[in-house]
């Protein structure tokens, strides 16, 4: 190469063609960085602009007049959903953290001699990777034969918890087992140095530094349960009344707006239902993302 | 110091308590699913599910080769569609984007990510079919593979795009600038140098993209039509074929699990073990195509 | 160590507070008007009391779901402590959902087929209501009328365009209801007989997703039950015969089936007083107002 020019100044000598293929391939970069941004545009513009019309204080504080006439309010939905959430995430969150402080501090930092506990460690890893990509559906369908049919929950709250808290606990494991792996080793040494015994290490050491990433994973499902239907959808019952009780059917946000678009006419509705989820998923995200910088903050 | 001790042997074994219970948990679904599946795969046999085209459970036929056709076509529309754009997108963030844009791009696509699944299955259902419906073709209503796998391309892309964002960026500086110093221009860094130095990663973001599209259940249900039949294409031209009506194994489960019963139900638990088997396949094929090539 | 603590109790505290305290105002709305709910006793006691509490599940087709909406706000009304939830799933959900015990009362819109009978020899029907199936199309299909050769040929996929039965040249989008339906197997056994309904039918999950379909595909073509009726779709008369309760009662219109209600065994305490109700003038003249047709004892 007689020209050494860099390519930062396009300059004439360079070959034609060359120039050429750059300019081409750089124009379908930018195109489908347009694409993604004008998908996401064109599903938030087409959502919120149909949600306005329905989307008022009144909206969220009436219930839905029932089944299908795709009438009245997302009330009760609203409250099932918080009920739901609060229930997967209570039951799968000290389950799954706690699973992830076994596996990381006390199997993980096993020597060679204790085999059954390297030997839960890789199954539960082995668990645990396969359920992460297994589609929600076939948790629906496991908590359905089980939870609804066999232990004859029915179609409840209780059933769509327990199947939702499955479909959760892998994330949770997962997510939390990272975090704690990111904790530096030192200030485990440092701690056991000291003469604390290995839970005053846990609680007092690794927890703390290990809190943020925790509950980031915490809200991650949140989010995913907001946001499942498949799961609920054959576990939940789909009523739209309030839920009195543990054994009451119920129907989520998520499972409103798919009972909306498909068995009503109220697409407006379903839109106004959607604005709110998508609204509640804005929510989530900026939690994460205050988190993470609050994270990076304390790591310096 | 007593008490100490004591509280650190009760909390190791609350801990390994909640580890057993998970792992028992997680151990329980994938045998309770296998399990209840043995009837449908024993009285039908394998091969006749698998390559059966009728699936009438009411005369006690399960053929699942319609919605094995169905969940295989959708994806790989919706890879042919998304994963271009979305490797496009991740290169344009991580390597060309100016800053202010960048800033507007990611936290688009990330948001895009958190949608959930039956917004997308309604926007499918009201804007993408009527407008696939214009499509002059026989027999085309505008439900169909198409419609799934332009839903299914925008789902999949902000995972795929986010994955081989940090793929790309994890590629050292200093193979670009070698690059660069040799006069190569930036862009014949990206496609000689960077692509290949992130191809595990763009990968293994492709296989997680792929996974959900399988997975994806309520959003197909409601723009894929459902019809049992294994798709053909609708004219001369075979890509006419994405405009046929199909059915997914996920939406096979989800509309009938409620009624099934005996050995219809085990047949469903047997569609559940066949897209788990599909994914499976996916994720270790991809992990075995990484390992060859890296040799 | 003690931070850690404190601040998981917060949050346990919290998540536990919100569960608590956000469903009050909400719980206040939704307890129509009547007294404040005493918590009906969990103890569904098999003889029935003077004073109705408690909750029946019904579950089933989507064809009786509306029906049973209204007949529970009106029982409801009457009995402010009792909790009716209805649900819906398919006529093959009703019948699993009564025989197992997962529901108190199972709707179908078909009879219960004999493999039914013998696997779950203790269900009991009780008929509730009458309604008939319409076939439907798209409101702009210029097309009025049909015979049942025609529907069958057109189901089954012989008949492709609008223009063999006096319309445009358009290809006829068929829409059809999923297996388990009772709407489909009533349609399976009136208008097909021997014939399968083609393939390449798209498959709704419920008689609104069929609606929903036919309304807003156009040049399409479905079967719905009478209560669903409405301006979104166009009915068409079958052999000249306009779908109409008069002529379900004249005899002439002949596509109409009995909704049932499923026990599993002989109903009792509120499910036998809701039963009742439904079967009273009172229940019956919601059962009409709802356009499907009283029962004929």
């Amino acid at each position: 190469m007689r020209q050494p020019a860099l390519p930062r100044t396009p300059s004439t000598r360079l070959r034609p063609r060359r120039v050429l293929r750059q300019r081409l391939a750089f124009l379908f970069l930018w195109m489908a960085a347009a694409a993604a941004v004008s998908a996401l545009i064109a599903v938030v513009a087409f959502v919120g602009v149909r949600a306005v019309r329905v989307l008022n204080i009144d909206l969220l504080l009436t219930s839905p007049a029932g089944g299908l006439s795709g009438e009245g309010g997302i009330s009760t939905t609203i409250v099932t959903t918080l009920y739901l959430v609060a229930l997967t995430t209570g039951l799968a969150t000290p389950l799954g953290v706690g699973a992830a402080i076994y596996l990381t501090e006390y199997a993980g930092q096993a020597d060679g001699r204790r085999k059954p506990a390297l030997l839960l460690l890789s199954v539960a890893r082995f668990g645990v990777e396969t359920l992460a990509g297994v589609p929600s559906i076939v948790f629906g369908l496991f908590g359905y034969a089980l939870f609804v049919s066999a232990l004859h929950f029915g179609f409840s709250l209780l059933s769509a918890s327990l199947a939702g808290a499955c479909l959760i606990l892998p994330v949770i494991i997962r997510a939390t087992e990272e975090a704690l792996r990111a904790v530096p080793q030192a200030y485990r040494e440092g701690s056991l140095a000291l003469g604390a015994t290995q839970w005053q290490t846990v609680s007092g050491v690794v927890l703390p530094s290990a809190l943020p990433g925790i509950v980031t994973s915490v809200i991650l499902s949140i989010g995913r349960v907001v946001g499942e239907t498949a799961v609920f959808y054959v576990t939940l019952g789909g009523s739209s009344d309030l839920p009195r009780s543990l054994l009451s059917p119920g129907r989520t946000l998520a499972l409103h707006l798919y009972s909306l678009a498909m068995d009503t006419r109220a697409f407006d509705k379903a839109m106004g239902t959607g604005a709110v989820l998508v609204l509640i998923i804005i929510l989530l995200n900026a939690a994460i993302s205050l988190l993470s910088r609050h994270m990076l903050r304390i790591r310096g | 110091m007593q008490r100490r001790c004591l509280i650190d042997r009760l909390m190791q074994g609350v801990l390994l308590g909640s580890a057993l219970l998970s792992v028992c948990i997680v151990l329980m679904i994938g045998l309770f699913t296998f399990l209840q599946s043995r009837l449908a795969w024993q009285s039908i046999g394998p091969v006749a599910m698998l390559t059966g085209t009728a699936w009438r459970p009411g005369s006690g036929r399960f053929g699942l080769l319609p919605m094995i056709a169905g969940s295989v076509l959708a994806t790989l529309g919706s890879v042919a569609i998304g994963v271009p754009l979305a490797i496009g997108c991740a290169l344009f963030v991580a390597e060309v984007a100016p800053a202010p844009i960048r800033a507007l791009v990611r936290p688009a696509v990330q948001l895009l990510g958190g949608i959930p699944s039956v917004v997308y299955g309604l926007f499918g259902m009201v804007v993408i079919v009527p407008l696939i419906r214009r499509i002059p073709a026989p027999g085309n209503s505008g439900y169909g593979l198409l419609a799934a796998s332009i839903v299914l391309a925008v789902m999949i892309l902000p995972t795929i795009t986010s994955i081989a964002e940090d793929a790309i960026r994890a590629v050292p500086r200093e193979y670009k600038e070698g690059s660069l110093a040799l006069g190569a221009t930036e862009w014949q860094t990206i496609a000689g140098v960077t692509l290949p130095a992130a191809r595990s990663g763009i990968v293994a973001a492709t296989i997680l993209g792929i996974g959900r599209a399988l997975g994806e259940t309520m959003a197909m249900t409601m723009v894929i039509g459902n019809s049992v039949v294994v798709p053909a294409p609708l004219t001369q031209n075979p890509l006419s074929i994405y405009l046929s009506p199909a059915r997914t194994l996920t939406g096979n489960i989800a509309v009938e699990i409620s009624y099934a019963t005996g050995l219809h139900e085990s047949a469903l638990f047997a569609t559940g073990v066949t897209l788990f088997v599909m994914i499976m396949v996916v994720n270790s094929s991809a992990h075995f195509l990484l390992r060859s090539r890296s040799r | 160590m003690r931070r850690v603590s404190v601040i998981l109790l917060l949050a346990v505290v919290l998540i536990a507070g919100c569960a608590r305290a956000t469903p009050t105002p909400l719980a206040r709305e939704q307890a129509t008007a009547a007294s404040p709910v005493t918590e009906p006793e969990p103890n569904p006691s098999p003889t029935a009391e003077p004073a109705l509490a408690g909750r029946i599940t019904v579950a089933g087709s989507t064809t009786v779901q509306p029906l049973a909406e209204k007949l529970a706000t009106a029982f409801r009304a009457a009995n402010p402590n009792v909790e009716i939830v209805i649900q819906g799933g398919g006529s093959s959900v009703g019948v699993k959902s009564a025989a197992q015990g997962i529901v108190d009362i199972g709707a179908t819109s078909r009879e219960v087929k004999d493999s039914e009978r013998t696997e779950f020899p203790d269900l009991v029907v009780h008929r509730i209501a009458v309604d008939g199936v319409a076939i439907v199309v798209h409101p702009d299909v210029p097309v009025d009328s049909i015979t049942t050769e025609q529907v069958r040929a057109v189901f089954a996929g012989d008949i492709a365009s609008w223009k063999e039965l006096g319309g445009p040249d358009r290809p006829i989008t068929v829409v059809a209801r999923e297996e388990g339906s009772g709407t489909r197997d009533f349609f399976q056994e009136h208008f097909m007989k021997d014939r399968d309904i083609l393939a390449r039918a798209i498959l709704q999950p419920s008689n609104g997703a069929l609606r929903t379909a036919v309304s807003t595909t156009p040049n399409a073509i479905g079967f719905l039950s009478f209560g669903y009726l409405d301006d979104s779709v166009k009915a068409l008369a079958v052999d000249g015969i306009q779908p109409t309760e008069a002529n379900v009662y004249g005899g002439t219109y002949t596509a109409w089936r009995y909704l049932n209600m499923l026990t599993r065994g002989e109903p009792a305490g509120l499910a036998r007083a809701w039963l009742e109700f439904i079967l009273s003038d009172a229940g019956q003249q919601i059962v009409t107002a709802q356009g499907y047709l009283a029962v004929k004892r």
